[in-house]
């Protein structure tokens, strides 16, 4: 096979991944946290990225610009998502979250279709058509943007994590709910920040993803099964395991459809996520639990 | 914990049943029949759900895998090797079971449980419905298209009615199975398992057997339900049997009835027959009455954990003299 292919395959294959590292990082952190597993993630993002398309069309706002808004926005959604609904209704437990976040999805879903009805939306900007040079293939500027800011954003949360006291109350909560209630920590205050910041992290991704990507009640869907692979492949928990997992899962898909065909090839996805689940289940990243 | 013996039990069954038997007789009109086929369907294919996800505590979040394997089983055979539809059903049993040993199989080998074991069954479904989309012997992602000849004998009803007798008998079966469940001694180990599988081993059960075999046994309702699903629409494609929105609606279904009851699927189910319908009837909005579906899980596992099922049980203790039941 031409290696010009196989290098545009790469590339392809790790903005792919960029991307799928955007949208799984908030995931993971929610993981980490509150070790439940948000089945909404992806009709929140669909929410955040109906959001950015509509301050476009109609407040005339750039994307990249949407930031500003979409993020805070997010983050109080989810905090008072989880302070009103969540964390409120659950009774503690973990499953009832699951099941939870999962009436949570199918209403969000469906009061978009019937507001937005089924049909997809893009946007179209003035750079949505600008391509970069890498080597001996061309990229789409945004692209590459989304895949520079997801990295951007993993690391900023890693280290927001790793030295704020928000962060180090987070990490307590995550090893040890009773422990951290003793010292003093409120912690279901912390597991609505870490929710917040879950779905901030979606604002984000809505704001790089919009310019690229197309938006429909279902679009959460396209990337639910995926986010999740990310999140399991890197570990649950971990940013660098969600870069990573991203990237493995981006170039799966990447090379998967040039050597399987289109249809085919999506397999990949799922078969690395049934074997990390069956041999690793902590992920490359995780701890063992 | 159970408000009615197991003598009750099977009189209520029976009583349903005739119910069951005499609803198409009296509500003759194809609308009620249609209905009354899809409650039905659903309480069928819910308690597929339920059986694994509510007797054995195994949530599943890709039921589906079950459910299309055997739309896809019973639609080969008779497509492609000219075998009678009705050997669809004990096909579509068969490849339901086969699919759920290999999941159990591996996930349980693994020593997958909860949000994990979700997670794997929703993976199971995915690559299945890629594989369907791939291949030439499913059509691909065209689907098959089961050419309609209306007679008994070849599976296809000429009167709707048909389908919903046959319907009745398979849901009555199923119901029939999680009767006997609840009170077999398998179901007794598999209740352990859900409460506390170290627990359970520690008493002497084989957790991995049980739950292989409980897989199994929901694997080939699940299947069946997808050949009947087949031969009344007479379409099938990958995203139809495979994609996650019936394997949710299996989860709700049972979820919102009461998981791990006897009859929970079957009040999950006609709810949610009325439920769409009504909302379909006063205001045609897509998406409306799987909004209220939403809703109700929420509410029914903030407020009724056991499902919808707990507020006959409450009314029946409350009637019933201590120690009386």
């Amino acid at each position: 096979m031409d290696p010009s292919i196989l290098f545009a395959a790469t590339i392809n294959g790790l903005l792919i991944g960029g991307i799928y590292t955007l949208v799984a990082s908030g995931l993971t952190l929610i993981y980490g946290v509150l070790h439940i597993i948000n089945f909404a993630h992806g009709s929140m993002l669909m929410l955040a990225m109906f959001g950015v398309y509509y301050l476009l069309t109609k407040l005339g706002v750039d994307p990249y610009l949407s930031l500003v808004v979409m993020v805070p926005a997010m983050y109080l959604l989810g905090y008072f998502l989880y302070k009103g609904v969540i964390g409120r209704l659950s009774n503690g437990k973990d499953e009832n979250i699951l099941l939870i976040t999962l009436g949570l999805s199918i209403v969000i879903e469906n009061v978009a279709l019937m507001i937005f009805k089924g049909d997809t939306r893009t946007i179209t900007v003035a750079y949505s058509d600008k391509m970069v040079e890498l080597g001996s293939t061309l990229v789409p500027l945004p692209k590459l943007i989304s895949f520079i800011a997801a990295m951007v954003l993993c690391a900023v949360l890693g280290l927001l994590i790793r030295h704020t006291d928000t962060g180090k109350a987070i990490r307590a909560v995550a090893r040890e709910r009773v422990g951290a209630r003793l010292v003093g920590i409120d912690v279901d205050r912390v597991f609505a920040v870490a929710y917040g910041i879950g779905l901030a992290t979606l604002g984000a991704a809505a704001c790089l993803l919009m310019p690229i990507f197309y938006v429909s009640p279902s679009t959460g869907n396209v990337f639910i099964i995926v986010a999740f692979t990310v999140v399991v492949l890197g570990g649950m928990g971990s940013f660098l395991g969600a870069v990573v997992g991203g990237l493995i899962v981006g170039l799966t898909e990447s090379f998967g459809g040039l050597f399987l065909g289109e249809s085919l090839g999506q397999i990949g996805i799922s078969l690395i996520f049934i074997l990390i689940l069956l041999f690793r289940p902590s992920g490359l990243f995780g701890a063992r639990r | 914990m159970n408000a009615l013996s197991r003598r009750q039990v099977w009189l209520l069954h029976g009583g349903l049943l005739l119910v069951g038997i005499v609803f198409p007789l009296v509500f003759r009109s194809s609308f009620m029949v249609n209905f009354g086929f899809l409650a039905l369907f659903y309480a069928f294919i819910g308690q597929s759900w339920n059986i694994a996800g509510g007797f054995a505590g195994q949530l599943s979040f890709g039921h589906v895998v079950f459910f299309g394997a055997g739309a896809y089983a019973s639609t080969i055979l008779q497509m492609r090797f000219g075998f009678n539809p009705w050997w669809g059903l004990p096909a579509s049993a068969l490849a339901g079971a086969v699919v759920g040993w290999v999941v159990a199989f591996l996930s349980f080998r693994a020593g997958l449980k909860g949000s994990y074991f979700a997670l794997i069954t929703l993976a199971f479904a995915e690559v299945l419905r890629i594989v369907a989309n791939s291949v030439g012997i499913t059509g691909g992602g065209l689907g098959m298209l089961i050419p309609g000849k209306a007679s008994a004998a070849n599976f296809q009803f000429p009167e709707r009615i048909g389908f919903y007798y046959v319907m009745l008998a398979l849901t009555a079966g199923s119901i029939a199975i999680a009767v006997w469940l609840k009170h077999s001694r398998f179901g007794a180990q598999l209740a352990a398992i859900r409460e506390n599988e170290d627990a359970a081993r520690a008493l002497g059960i084989n957790a991995f057997r049980e739950k292989i075999k409980v897989l199994m046994l929901s694997g080939a309702i699940g299947g069946v339900g997808g050949c009947m699903f087949a031969q009344y629409y007479l379409y099938i494609d990958p995203t139809i049997v495979f994609g996650i929105d019936k394997s949710i609606e299996m989860l709700l279904v049972s979820m919102i009835g009461g998981a791990g009851t006897v009859f929970g699927p079957l009040i999950g189910s006609l709810l949610l027959a009325v439920v769409s319908d009504v909302t379909r009837a006063l205001v045609n909005v897509q998406g409306l009455s799987l909004v209220l579906y939403g809703a109700l899980l929420i509410v029914i596992i903030a407020f009724l954990p056991n499902g919808l099922v707990d507020l006959f049980r409450r009314r029946a203790r409350r009637g019933t003299p201590k120690g009386g039941a």
